[in-house]
């Protein structure tokens, strides 16, 4: 074996050899993970990145031992703190999940056992250690003040559906922690929460580790987030480990094409559309448990020659502390960039004539026992040919204000929505055809969005016929031409959604929004649902297509790094209010609004660069019982003493040409602020 | 959850009339002219005449929906035309044996469906999980008079070793009463079975596939707590309402097995009644039966919300 | 087996590597579909071919070998009437095989539309169907199947349209529940989006996806069809006699159980019994092949 780490004078807590989990599926064997090998030393916490498919959870889930039905570890060993984990009996295994592994995964909400208190469900795990019913209960009780549950009484009484996801998430850490583990896996524990709500638990966990000295296997698909938790880091691409190392090295100095590639996708701090298109990895993830031989990147890598497909690569010591699988790891940071051609972009500084109005545009639900404020009194307009960001955590209304706009959802009497000066029908069945074609969107998620019964030939000739009127040979053409922007070939065509990976399948939607020739498309997320050497293709494909058709973007996402990159004007929304709207810049540099600047900070970033300056404390509040005076007051730390936050809610005002904000501090104060913060935080 | 339950009543209210009168619509609309049916095909015109105004069935189609169902309100569920009394005393008669048949079934058939589906989950793909879930679709397609043939045959004839009819003479101790009861029980439970089965099967199935059973087996606990505590308290939810939906067909089965065991149940009693075209014996125990399955599904309903404390909570908010 | 844990899932990866296998050929690699098709297409060719395959003519009386035990001759024996078991058996299949799947298709074509209906438009179109679909649930199909059918007198096309109409409302509410899940689905708004009318949506759009549970619910109403049919023919509503029929056979002669003629009841039970098991097959691995 090239790839045998150096042997640490400790025994460390987990040391992985080899490892080969393979699923029988119809009878044959598919080795999902291949040739595993890495160690975790004490108190370290080391982090696993990988995309779909990669094998990042089956690795989890085989070091302990609770493999689906069909899968099996094949080959290799697995030990923790020098006990061989695959050699355990039933007992020995029973006592190893109580007293030395836990594990904490994706959706709390599901972790953890709908009938019974949670309180209940943490004092559990004292009494596998032998403690009495009691004293369980009151050590459970314990274990939610440290994971910093403001009311650990109340919450040890509540049933999961009554916790929020947040709270969901600390009930699950601390079931996981209670029992002292010396080893803490967490599988994508913060994917399915807000940034803010992220950034806290992020937080808990790295103070807790250090102060119960556990160590951590940190699993993720977030880059940045194995950035800000963790020492060393191995890159998992179809189920082998790539690259491994300290953390700062493989993402400073990586050398295999992979990690470089997956590097470049994401969209840099600062970077826009109109720097430049971002770098994509052509192709796609291969299906997991595909048989290969040679380098399992080779199909994609710009490095590749010969042998890299006739080989596998072994594991190349290429810096101390860091391996690469790759023969030509010696080049891998001058990796040829695949970019794609510049495209002019519209100019849109000139242009400033609306073409969506929003105003007073407000949406209430009726709910059993009350009723909910999605929206409240927004003013929004989308110019010709720019891009509107539009930011927000859920439950600020951003998918019901797209809803709205399309027609989908009816809005509250005396909202106003107007699609190039005229008024637009809140009913999609009355809009005509032209407004229906103008507006167009793409939506978050392919799978539900495209009819998988239908052809793609089907679905991107129905809004030709529909919304163009066309037929025959002219619809003919202009199907191809579609298909030739969004980077499809012909032989798409006959095939069904189920048959397409999910960046081809975005495609398609993407050709769908186009066929019409529209003047502004909604996109919901449209790259969320997508893995990150994916969404860059689809980002410039986007950005592209502003250029090539003038056309305007409602453009909504939680990711702030690819808002940036594609917003001309942004705006922020928290619980159905606007906070903050203005040019893409200024919002970013600021001053902004405390909840902007809350929710930039939040946000972990790869440059190693620390951002961690305001954190939120609690919960987003319901919608059905929105705070007095602002909305946001119960969560901002610079909350005026003087009472007028919880009183008045803040007109929305010009703070600057275009940028508009809804905060009593003033604009000055905010700067001061701000910077001064930013100076405390890069100092430290 | 006060108004959760009157709610839920209000809905039942609401279908049990339109049962009503889709049950009145059928027994005194379709058939024609009841006094011709009572009276035959030789009665003189003036006879049916006489008869149709004694019985009322000469006066406007929703004046004798109310009449009918006035009488219902009032406990007076009409009068049969086979025996010229009223119904009602024939009805309770008839529920008294059928329950006596049904619950003996449903005491039978709740554990063992349950125990069965259990069993077959947790040997999920292995022989016992196979042959439980093959037999239990067997059983539960085969109708109660086939499978009633089989066991009569296999019992009372080959075996002697049972009584091939249910009734016992008057006065008969609750054990020979028992052991009259048994084979005509069989039917019953294999049908009941593959349904019961298949429910807490798939409860169980998806309740260990779950991410809380993986937590709580991950927290180093024995496979019988996380099965006991974790798994069959929430897999073991939904069977609740098959085992209501089921009381059903358990009745439409009573039907059939009353008759083939020859016992006075309340299925023996409709079919006499529909032979005979008794129409008001038929519709009041149509309708009894249509009480008893709301009855059955809302007690149901009620147990569900109370275990599952997510409805629990949405029904007292 | 050191495995203690309740054991999770399986994986399935196999659609990604091989590319989606047709659904008829994971049927075919299932014994259960074999077996339940082979014994279906027996009872299918008994259903059409009977007179040529039965050895004596199955209303034909021979009085003097009346209650005859199965002997070579008559290997079911015979009946009250000295009427050849066998062949009643073999014929016995037609008329239940006819009138089954013909109310079954009512019944499944209506569910669906009225599913798609209310399933799509839900509000007070809903609720009101939805009150009579519980309506007829409350009471077992095979009781009002016979309160109509004592209404109108037995016939086989009141009982194809009796049970067509029981079954309605029971396949309605399986479909509406699948609709519902699909309303969720963004390709409906895109749709609404295109300015598609409802009739396209609901049938183009919405019913393609619902097919498979359709398909599922056509095979298992089948069974229930069977059932019903048979039942309702033992209870003296369904087919009547002297024409050849499983369950109007048993009815005729399960009295004479006490006088030890087993023969004339035990075989078309058996029948019964083979049709829907081999029924039962069948559907559970069509249900099994879909839900994969």
């Amino acid at each position: 074996m090239t790839g045998q780490p150096a042997e640490p004078d400790a025994e460390p807590t987990l040391r992985v050899a080899g490892l080969e989990v393979t699923y029988r599926v119809r009878g044959q064997d598919r080795p999902v993970v291949r040739d595993l090998s890495f160690e975790i030393g004490r108190q370290e916490s080391f982090g696993l990145v990988g995309e779909s498919g990669s094998g990042k959870s089956t690795v989890a889930l085989a070091l302990t031992r609770y493999l689906p039905r069909n899968g099996r570890v094949s080959a290799g060993s697995i030990s923790v703190g020098g006990r061989d984990v695959l050699g355990l009996s039933g007992p020995e295994l029973r006592d190893l999940r109580a007293s030395t592994v836990s594990m904490v995964y994706q959706e709390p909400g599901r972790a953890l056992n709908p009938s019974l208190r949670a309180g209940r469900q943490i004092a559990e795990v004292f009494e596998v250690g032998g403690a009495d019913k009691r004293t369980a209960l009151d050590r459970a009780e314990d274990m939610l003040r440290k994971v910093q549950i403001a009311d650990p009484g109340q919450v040890m009484n509540r049933y999961p559906h009554q916790l929020s996801g947040g709270m969901a998430q600390r009930v699950v850490i601390a079931m996981a922690l209670a029992a002292e583990p010396a080893l803490l896996i967490l599988d994508e524990p913060t994917t399915a929460l807000d940034a803010t709500v992220e950034a806290e638990v992020l937080d808990l966990v790295s103070g807790l580790r250090r102060e119960m000295s556990t160590s951590v296997l940190f699993i993720s698909h977030n880059l940045a987030v194995i950035a800000r938790m963790c020492d060393r880091v191995g890159v998992l691409y179809a189920g082998e480990l790539v690259e491994d190392g300290p953390a700062g090295q493989v993402f400073g100095a990586p050398r295999h094409p992979y990690t470089v590639g997956l590097l470049r996708c994401i969209p840099r701090r600062g970077q826009r559309k109109d720097h430049g298109r971002l770098d994509a990895i052509p192709g796609f993830l291969p299906p997991p448990g595909r048989a290969v031989t040679g380098c399992v990147f080779a199909e994609r890598c710009a490095l590749a020659v010969g042998e890299c497909h006739q080989a596998a690569p072994p594991a190349y010591d290429v810096a101390p502390d860091q391996r690469a699988r790759c023969f030509r790891h010696a080049e891998a940071g001058d990796l040829p960039r695949d970019t794609p051609p510049e495209m002019a972009l519209p100019d849109t500084a000139g242009a400033g004539e609306p073409i969506v109005t929003i105003r007073s545009l407000s949406k209430t639900f009726t709910v059993p026992g009350g009723q909910v404020r999605a929206l409240a009194g927004i003013d929004l307009t989308v110019l010709r040919g720019e891009t509107l960001g539009l930011v927000g955590e859920s439950g600020s209304g951003k998918t019901t204000l797209a809803r709205i706009l399309l027609g989908l959802s009816e809005p509250d009497r005396g909202s106003v929505l107007e699609l190039n000066g005229s008024a637009l029908a809140p009913d999609v069945r009355r809009r005509g055809r032209d407004q229906l074609a103008a507006l167009r969107i793409v939506f978050q998620n392919p799978d539900s969005a495209l009819n998988r019964r239908h052809t793609v030939r089907r679905l991107i000739s129905r809004p030709l016929a529909r919304l163009a009127g066309l037929s025959g040979a002219r619809l003919t053409e202009r199907l191809m031409d579609l298909i030739r922007a969004v980077r499809m070939e012909e032989r798409h065509l006959t095939m069904r959604p189920a048959q397409l990976s999910g960046g081809l399948k975005q495609r398609v939607a993407i050709a769908r929004a186009f066929g019409g020739q529209p003047q502004i498309v909604v996109c919901d997320e449209p790259t969320s649902a997508l893995d990150v050497s994916v969404q860059a293709a689809i980002l410039n494909l986007l950005a592209d297509l502003q250029g090539k058709e003038q056309v305007s973007y409602l453009f909504i996402s939680h990711d702030l790094g690819v808002v940036r990159y594609l917003s001309d004007r942004i705006a922020v929304l928290y619980l159905g209010r606007l906070m903050e709207v203005g040019p893409a810049e200024d919002v970013f540099r600021g001053p902004h609004h405390p909840y902007t600047e809350a929710l930039l900070s939040a946000v972990p970033s790869l440059d190693g660069q620390r951002t961690d300056r305001i954190r939120l404390a609690g919960e987003i509040p319901s919608a059905a019982s929105p705070p007095a005076g602002c909305v946001f007051h119960t969560r901002c730390p610079r909350k005026l003493p003087t009472g007028v936050c919880e009183e008045t809610e803040p007109p929305l005002g010009e703070v600057a040409p275009g940028h508009l904000m809804s905060c009593h501090i003033p604009v000055q104060t905010l700067r001061r602020l701000q910077r001064s913060a930013a100076e405390v935080a890069s100092g430290g | 959850m006060a108004r959760y339950l009157l709610r839920r009543l209000g809905l039942a209210v609401i279908t049990l009339w339109i049962l009503s009168m889709i049950v009145f619509f059928a027994g005194q609309v379709l058939p024609g002219d009841p006094g011709r049916a009572v009276l035959g095909p030789f009665a003189s015109a003036s006879a049916v005449r006489a008869y149709d105004h004694q019985i009322g069935v000469d006066r406007p189609l929703v004046v004798q929906y109310l009449a009918w169902i006035g009488g219902m309100l009032h406990g007076s569920m009409g009068t049969s035309y086979a025996y010229r009394s009223p119904v009602g005393p024939f009805i309770l008669a008839a529920i008294g044996n059928s329950a006596k048949l049904a619950i003996l079934a449903l005491v039978i058939i709740i554990p063992l469906g349950i125990a069965g589906g259990v069993l077959a989950a947790l040997y999920y793909g292995r022989a016992a999980d196979r042959s439980i879930s093959l037999l239990g679709l067997a059983a539960s397609t085969v109708p109660e008079f086939v499978s009633g043939i089989v066991v009569i045959i296999l019992f009372g004839i080959a075996l002697k070793v049972l009584p091939i009819t249910a009734a016992t003479p008057p006065g008969s101790s609750f054990l020979t009463q028992l052991d009259h009861l048994i084979l005509p029980v069989i039917p019953l439970v294999l049908v009941l079975f593959g349904y019961i089965a298949r429910m807490a099967r798939a409860g169980t199935i998806e309740a260990l596939d779950s991410d809380y059973a993986r937590t709580a087996t991950l927290k180093g606990l024995r496979k019988g707590v996380v099965i006991r505590r974790h798994v069959l308290r929430n897999a073991l939810l939904p069977t609740i309402t098959v085992i209501a939906t089921q009381t059903g067909y358990l009745i439409g089965g009573l039907v059939v097995v009353e008759t083939l065991f020859n016992y006075q149940g309340i299925g023996r009693l409709i079919l006499t009644a529909a032979n005979g075209k008794d129409f008001p014996m038929l519709e009041a125990g149509v309708l009894t039966i249509g009480v008893v399955y709301m009855v059955a599904t809302l007690i149901a309903d009620v147990l569900y919300t109370l275990l599952n404390p997510r409805l629990r909570s949405e029904a007292a908010g | 087996m050191t495995q203690i844990a309740a054991a999770p899932g399986e994986v399935a990866i196999g659609h990604a590597i091989a590319g989606p296998t047709p659904p008829w050929r994971l049927l075919l690699r299932r014994p259960g579909f074999l077996i339940g098709t082979g014994v279906l297409a027996f009872w299918v060719i008994c259903a059409i071919f009977g007179g040529l395959i039965a050895p004596y003519d199955p209303l034909a009386q021979h009085l003097l070998a009346k209650n005859a035990a199965p002997s070579s001759a008559h290997l079911f024996g015979t009946d009250p009437l000295g009427r050849d078991v066998l062949s009643r058996v073999i014929a016995g299949a037609r008329d239940i095989l006819l009138i089954s799947p013909l109310a079954t298709a009512i019944g499944t074509v209506l569910g669906t539309v009225l599913g798609l209906v209310m399933g799509y438009f839900g509000g007070l179109v809903d609720t009101m169907l939805g009150r009579i679909v519980e309506a007829v649930l409350a009471l077992p199909v095979v009781i009002v199947a016979f309160l109509f059918i004592v209404a109108v007198g037995p016939s086989s096309i009141t009982l194809i349209v009796v049970i067509g109409f029981v079954f309605t409302p029971l396949i309605a509410r399986t479909v509406r529940t699948a609709v519902i899940v699909e309303g969720q689905q963004d390709y409906l708004a895109s749709a609404r989006l295109l300015g598609e009318r409802p009739g396209y949506i609901l049938f183009a759009e919405i019913l393609p996806n619902v097919l498979p549970v359709v398909v599922v619910e056509f095979t298992v109403r089948l069974g229930y069809a069977i059932f019903a049919v048979a039942t309702l023919s033992f209870l003296g509503f369904g087919v009547q006699q002297p024409t050849p029929d499983w369950g109007g056979d048993i009815a005729a002669n399960y009295g004479l159980l006490g006088a030890g003629y087993w023969w004339e009841t035990l075989f078309p039970a058996l029948a019964i019994a083979s049709l829907v098991m081999a029924l039962n097959l069948v559907t559970d691995a069509i249900e099994q092949v879909i839900s994969a």
